[in-house]
């Protein structure tokens, strides 16, 4: 019981960070699997979706302000894909990322210059941000919302993908690009749609995220960006499931490990753990076996 | 094509610029017009002289909040006494403000701005490692820079041009570490310091070796940059029985820490030097189970003039308002701003020039009695020779700061 | 042109050019923002190049550049710092435990070795990774070996995660622009090798290259080798600009910012690599600092929006447009060169052929 009371913090810390970084991952899982970009720009969404509730709260209750804030998370990642990936599209993939280097850059500044470079006090959200008690170890109650929340829009998302039309037509685009575009898909609302959906689920993720870790900083998104998409190249990229279960991995072992005292390291573990397992399986846990066309 | 007409265009923009900059840096004189951003500054120039007094703080980044409260208390200062007199001329003092962005690679250019500004003296900066970092700089330039906040040894230790105004770490470990033990008995402390932060290091060094010179323990724990989730190191220092809780960091980590340690239910005290002297930290420890003390230059109320003054100057501009975080409590920091821009005043008057060299000389024998108490330079390292720091406790019901005690060592 | 006459006027351009740097030193304040571009520029200039090696002729996507100039930065700042001042810089290590000190140019191309083993190493296994994988691996690898530099127990050696400082560093502008001009002129005849050759047929096509007789690990590794032994020295050059260094400041937005130097000089084009270093240096940080100033006015109209931090934004937006719209990058794939710019001012008021004119668009 006296080790379970010690130890239990980190793993629930751990379980809900992993829970937040899962969240991000699909977006960076979903949209690598159909237009193979590592879009950079999904942390600072991300980020982004942080300060939108931060000053809507000064306008507006709560209740209006929530919905609102995952409505213009939504658009601004439909926006960004919309004005700085389509055009390159028929650009090499090289450019693409250079893009999506450049939008990150771009809402990092904007974020800046907004803020005035001040961390922002993220609002208070009622109910999940009370403390609650479980075995003797004292936390927020989103922590312990965080990881089933994130299961139950896993799964539906899952639903959606395997059930629906556009489902169908995502598994398409990620399966073959072009062919999917000679079978009469609408590529480009596919697309559109994979970033409704993943920036969608980096709002819930926000939301989640800065309730637990109070600052807002236009850097805030830049770290949990990276670990999360390091959680969907872990869990092969291009799969849902791999990448939740990534970013569970990843976000238990971060925490395990500073619980171990290696702080300095919790961050280069991660990225131990993804050369391990790139050069050991270079797909990922559950990535399709990629064949080489000559 | 229109990628050749862009070349074309850059190339002309490349060279008007470098014109533009030969004849801005050429001329000394204060009214020459070439240079960026100066030549357009607001009216100043209208006959009398312009004297520059360079303003190197952070006011983005990890220390900006600190680092604006701190150019806020230079501004009002400036505001109350925007000129001097200078070698029997009147001169009009004008404060060029640059962002060093709290970071250590950005701060070196931002100091090059301002020597190329022609900056006659520099105040600053809130945080020791953009200080040190830009040392080399403005020696090489050789124009005196006045540390206001920055108390590490390493910002005048060894050189002649780096002075400052504020007491040093060592000292502040050590008033935090009998304060520790005398008023908590604290025989554990756990220290948090950041990796990379020379303030955050070199605190919790000294807090160290004066706590384990008490017969205390130390448990020593480093975050990284960017790190958000303070969660785990609040555990270990629950289950580790610290006593106390030591985290010498910026307040942007701060406000996290306070946060997560609050909603773990940490009971013990938790203790930090100067930079938590904020109202980011009263705001985040507003109505929350936490007890937070922290040493400081300056306690509000020590200098009632000033206070009011100060405050009618935060709250007639709503820029200021946001600046100073959105009310009109008094950082110590903002003091301490005010009294550097004194003091390069006073050296200014002793030098009788603008010449950089000049105030450099005079500076060392600089003796002004400021809000923050009197300040002269030793004759080492020009370090103000400071005995006293004010002990504050957050009282979380008000918002504001509880004064506790005025400390030195012995 | 013929070869030889090519060979004279690029000699002659490198020697007006640093002797008008010469020049401008003499005649400018020391304190000119100029220079501080100038300084700053020339040492992004060469890991621009050295990036571009990589990434523009061998087609390797890499991302660990920051990592390899902040080997090459502490391994010229550990060996160079004075013996006597070293008590002060590794105030918490008891002096740390080097205790010697190596010339200058020495712990120059040290900074250079130290940087070229490491990626000998890394390169053994994460080469064998394909694009986006390797540059993320190499990413990864960055991030490892800042966090390794900071850890306490390094400290007697790396001073933990405080700063470096205290060596020597250099005052005349001339310095980077020699020790730069000389490493990319080694680039360049690389480049314009057999094995130059090599690289550029593995970024075309790997199988047809292999399937030339080429071999892949081995070019491959040695482009990777090479590209981050250059990094290593400009990160040295770096750390004797900045006068003191920190294992912090190597964050992957340093590479990042390299990478987009890349792609606006134009992957592929060394010349264009430096010619955007120092426009990116230039903007970030001289020209648009007046966007920082709350108080501008022209002719008595307060210009709305500026306040610190709107530089950044405009210079943001400044490189979106320019990866959006002008995709090639300044250079393209070409060479800025005497012969260069006769062929432009031939054609401008020539015949303008139409291929070219929809060559930005494709």
């Amino acid at each position: 019981m006296e080790w379970i009371t010690r130890n239990l913090p980190y793993l629930m810390a751990g379980i809900s960070v992993g829970g937040q970084y899962a969240l991000i991952a699909i977006g960076y899982t979903m949209v690598y699997g159909i237009l193979r970009l590592i879009n950079f720009a999904h942390g600072d969404i991300f980020m982004v979706a942080g300060l939108i509730m931060v000053y809507a709260t000064t306008v507006m209750p709560i209740y209006i302000a929530i919905p609102l804030m995952i409505v213009a998370t939504v658009l601004l990642g439909f926006l960004v894909e919309r004005a700085a990936y389509k055009p390159l599209r028929s650009a090499p993939r090289m450019s693409i990322m250079i893009s999506a280097i450049g939008v990150s850059y771009l809402l990092q500044n904007l974020a800046l210059y907004v803020t005035g470079g001040l961390s922002q006090q993220y609002p208070p959200i009622p109910w999940i941000n009370d403390t609650v008690t479980v075995m003797g170890a004292t936390t927020k109650r989103v922590t312990l919302i965080t990881p089933v929340l994130t299961i139950i829009l896993v799964v539906l998302l899952v639903l959606l993908i395997k059930k629906t039309k556009i489902g169908m037509a995502m598994r398409a685009a990620s399966k073959d690009f072009e062919t999917s575009q000679l079978m009469g898909i609408k590529i480009n609302s596919v697309i559109s749609m994979t970033f409704i959906i993943g920036t969608f689920l980096a709002a819930i993720g926000s939301l989640l995220f800065f309730t637990n870790y109070t600052g807002v900083t236009p850097t805030a998104g830049a770290m949990p960006g990276l670990k999360a998409f390091v959680a969907a190249v872990f869990g092969g990229i291009g799969s849902i499931p791999g990448a939740v279960i990534g970013a569970f991995i990843i976000g238990i072992c971060e925490n395990i490990i500073k619980g171990l005292g290696w702080t300095t390291f919790s961050d280069a573990f991660t990225f131990a753990l993804l050369i391990v397992i790139l050069i050991a399986k270079p797909t990922g846990l559950f990535g399709e076996k990629a064949t080489d066309k000559v | 094509m229109k990628r050749r007409v862009l070349a074309v265009a850059l190339a002309v923009a490349m060279v008007g610029t470098m014109l533009a900059g030969c004849g801005g840096g050429s001329g000394d004189s204060a009214n020459s017009s070439g240079d960026n951003g100066t030549a357009s500054e607001a009216p100043a120039a209208d006959g009398a002289k312009v004297v520059k007094i360079g303003v190197y703080e952070p006011a983005s980044g990890d220390n900006g909040a600190g680092g604006k409260q701190e150019v806020l208390g230079m501004q009002y200062a400036n505001q109350e006494t925007p000129t001097v007199e200078i070698g029997g001329e009147e001169y009009t003092v004008q404060l060029e403000i640059v962002d060093n962005e709290s970071s250590n690679d950005k701060g070196p250019s931002a100091a090059s701005s301002l020597v190329s500004a022609g900056v006659s003296v520099v105040l600053g900066s809130y945080g020791s490692g953009v200080s040190i970092a830009a040392s080399d700089v403005f020696k090489e330039a050789g124009i005196p820079a006045i540390g206001v906040t920055c108390t590490n040894p390493q910002v005048t230790e060894g050189n002649t041009h780096y002075f400052r105004i504020c007491f040093l770490d060592p000292f502040q470990g050590t008033v935090l570490a009998n304060f520790a033990n005398a008023n908590f008995s604290a025989k554990k402390a756990y220290i948090l310091t950041k990796l990379g932060d020379d303030y955050s290091t070199g605190l919790g060094y000294y807090f160290k070796e004066a706590f384990t010179g008490l017969g205390g323990e130390v448990i020593e724990e480093t975050f990284q940059e960017g790190n958000s989730d303070f969660t785990s190191y609040v555990t270990k220092a629950k289950n580790e029985g610290a006593e106390v809780f030591f985290a010498p960091v910026s307040t942007e980590a701060a406000a996290l820490i306070i946060e997560q340690a609050a909603a773990q239910g940490l009971t013990i005290p938790m203790m930090a030097g100067d930079t938590w002297d904020s109202n980011v930290i009263l705001n985040a420890a507003k109505d929350k189970d936490v007890q937070i003390y922290v040493t400081t230059f300056y306690q509000e109320g020590g200098n009632a003039d000033f206070d009011n003054g100060f405050k009618g100057y935060i709250n007639s501009d709503p820029t200021a308002t946001a600046n100073n975080g959105g009310d009109d409590t008094i950082s110590a920091v903002s003091a301490m701003g005010y009294d550097a821009y004194y003091v390069a005043l006073e050296a200014l008057k002793a030098a009788g020039s603008t010449d950089p060299a000049a105030v450099n000389e005079a500076l060392w024998k600089v003796n002004h009695t400021g809000v923050s108490g009197s300040i002269t330079f030793d004759e080492v390292n020009g370090d103000a020779m400071r005995d006293t720091a004010y002990v504050k406790c957050a009282n979380t019901e008000s918002g504001e700061w509880d004064f506790v005690a005025e400390q030195g060592v012995n | 042109m013929s070869k030889k006459a090519k060979m004279i006027w690029n000699a002659g351009l490198i020697a007006a050019l640093l002797a008008t740097l010469f020049v401008l030193e003499q005649v400018l304040p020391s304190g000119s923002m100029l220079f501080t571009v100038l300084k700053k520029g020339a040492i992004y200039a060469l890991v621009a190049v050295s990036m571009n090696l990589l990434n523009g002729f061998t087609g390797l996507f890499s991302l660990g550049q920051a990592g390899f100039m902040l080997l090459g930065a502490y391994a010229y700042a550990i060996l160079t710092i004075p013996v006597e001042s070293r008590g002060s810089v590794y105030q918490y290590f008891d002096g740390g435990i080097i205790q010697f000190t190596v010339p200058v140019p020495v712990a120059l191309i040290a900074g250079g070795i130290l940087a070229a083993v490491f990626a000998f190493l890394i390169g053994l296994p994460v080469l064998r990774l394909k694009s986006d994988y390797l540059a993320i691996a190499t990413l990864g690898f960055a991030e490892i070996i800042r966090a390794v530099f900071q850890w306490d127990k390094l400290g007697p050696i790396t001073n933990g995660s405080n700063l470096l400082r205290n060596f020597p560093s250099f005052k005349s502008v001339l310095y980077p622009f020699v020790v730069s001009g000389i490493c990319i002129a080694l680039i360049v005849l690389l480049i314009n090798s057999t094995y130059g050759r090599a690289f550029k047929a593995i970024r075309d096509d790997e199988i047809a290259a292999e399937a030339m007789g080429i071999n892949l690990a081995h070019h491959k590794r040695l482009a990777f080798v090479i590209s981050s032994f250059f990094a290593g020295v400009s990160g040295a050059l770096l750390a004797m600009y900045q006068t003191t260094i920190q294992a912090s400041m190597f964050k992957s937005a340093m590479t990042y910012e390299i990478l987009l130097i890349v792609v606006i000089g134009g992957i592929g084009s060394v010349t264009g690599s430096c010619i955007s270093s120092f426009l990116f240096i230039a903007c970030s940080e001289w020209w648009l600092r007046f966007l920082d100033n709350e108080n501008l006015y022209i002719g008595g109209f307060h210009v709305p929006l500026l306040r610190p931090g709107f530089r950044k934004v405009v210079f943001a937006l400044v490189i979106m447009v320019m990866v959006l719209f002008y995709r090639q990058g300044i250079m393209g794939t070409r060479e800025f060169s005497v012969e260069g710019i006769r062929n432009f001012f031939q054609k401008r008021f020539g015949k303008q052929k139409a291929v070219e004119g929809g060559g930005s668009h494709e």
